[in-house]
């Protein structure tokens, strides 16, 4: 894979992370417990698309300078590449609009549906305990643009852990319903962790250039992040077992479909249109 | 979760003070609900100072704040009324003195 295709994907996922994530926060926009976390959630769904836009103008740049050929073979998506062959520039928006499942490079963890507030805990608190270490080394990237929306997101993320860590113990730690819950969805969600820290090709060739890292390297310390928080909240830390894996080479799970259908629809039925 | 909420299992409702900026003093923003003083200046946090609102937040649990009677407002305010040499009206303030 040469470097630009390979910055490229990286800095999709990346975004991908973002704007997935950020759209299942925000189904809970209405729905929240209690107004407060509602505003909580929403606002915290607002960092991760805020995150998300800047990662795609810079991957829709980086798309643009590639050569023709590159650009019509990289993605499968009939849409995008409709635009590439009129050779028009594509967008932020043709990215996160235009392009199908399999092209979409997010781990699977964030596309898992929020099924209650414990799994919509859990599944922030695996990702937000992630991000705190994967942008603290990102910001040292040698890539300029993604150092700096690291150093922007490393923030928000701290936030975003922050109210994390503190429902987990405080449904850990609370009721024997709150506690079972948060085990359940802590045990559940657990599979789903391991594909943090898996490379791909991008990984290897991003992290040789020190665009990157060795994300395998990151594991130690966040499962001792992990830890703390879980003895705090009185969780039982759940065993390593099977890791489910695959999105961030554009194989998902069924949920990914539903999400993106209900993300995509206008732009699809109605190309350009804006409100 | 919502439908269950019972006016006795409810969070605890807090008042929330916001300073602006350094130097000035904290105002009164609004009440949230929250289940404890931590989890009340993160629900502030979010839902006063989205727009940049401020630089630091006190919260007070309502139960704790003590209020006059409005029906014993003529004895505690009028006598005031007429004691115009209490005001310090008779000074004209230079523009540059601002906040006063």
């Amino acid at each position: 894979m040469n470097d630009q295709k390979a910055l490229l994907q990286y800095t999709l996922r990346l975004a991908d992370d973002g704007l997935i994530l950020g759209h299942r926060l925000g189904e809970w926009c209405g729905h929240g417990p209690i107004l407060e976390q509602d505003i909580a959630l929403t606002n915290t769904s607002l960092d991760h698309l805020g995150r998300a836009r800047s990662l795609y103008q810079y991957a829709a740049a980086v798309f643009n300078a590639l050569p023709v050929a590159d650009k019509a073979a990289f993605f499968t998506s009939v849409a995008i590449q409709k635009e590439v062959a009129e050779e028009t520039a594509i967008d932020e928006d043709d990215l996160a609009y235009l392009r199908d499942g399999w092209d979409y490079r997010n781990v699977l963890l964030v596309e898992q549906p929020n099924q209650d507030w414990a799994y919509t805990v859990a599944r922030s608190f695996f990702y937000d305990s992630f991000n705190s270490l994967f942008f603290k080394e990102l910001s040292k990237s040698t890539d300029q643009t993604l150092a700096s929306i690291a150093e922007k997101s490393l923030k928000e993320v701290t936030y975003h852990l922050r109210w994390s860590s503190e429902w987990c113990v405080r449904l850990g730690d609370g009721t024997d319903e709150s506690h079972a819950r948060m085990q359940q969805a802590i045990n559940e969600l657990w599979a789903y962790t391991g594909e943090l820290f898996t490379m791909n090709d991008a990984d290897a060739a991003v992290a040789a250039q020190g665009i990157g890292m060795d994300l395998a390297a990151l594991r130690p310390q966040w499962k001792e992040l992990v830890t703390s928080v879980f003895e705090e909240a009185t969780m039982a830390m759940p065993t390593d077992a099977w890791m489910h894996k695959g999105g961030k080479d554009g194989r998902h799970t069924e949920y990914l479909g539903y999400i993106l259908a209900e993300l995509q629809f206008v732009q699809r039925a109605y190309p350009g249109m804006e409100w | 979760m919502a439908q269950q909420t019972t006016n006795k299992n409810e969070w605890p409702l807090w008042e929330v003070f916001i300073r602006s900026k350094a130097g000035l003093d904290h105002k009164h923003a609004g009440s949230l609900h929250a289940a404890d003083a931590e989890m009340a200046i993160e629900n502030a946090r979010d839902v006063y100072t989205r727009r940049m609102e401020g630089v630091s937040i006190w919260v007070v649990e309502s139960k704790n704040i003590h209020a006059s009677d409005p029906g014993e407002s003529e004895s505690l305010y009028d006598p005031a009324n007429d004691k115009i040499y209490r005001h310090p009206t008779f000074y004209n303030l230079p523009d540059a003195v601002k906040y006063m």
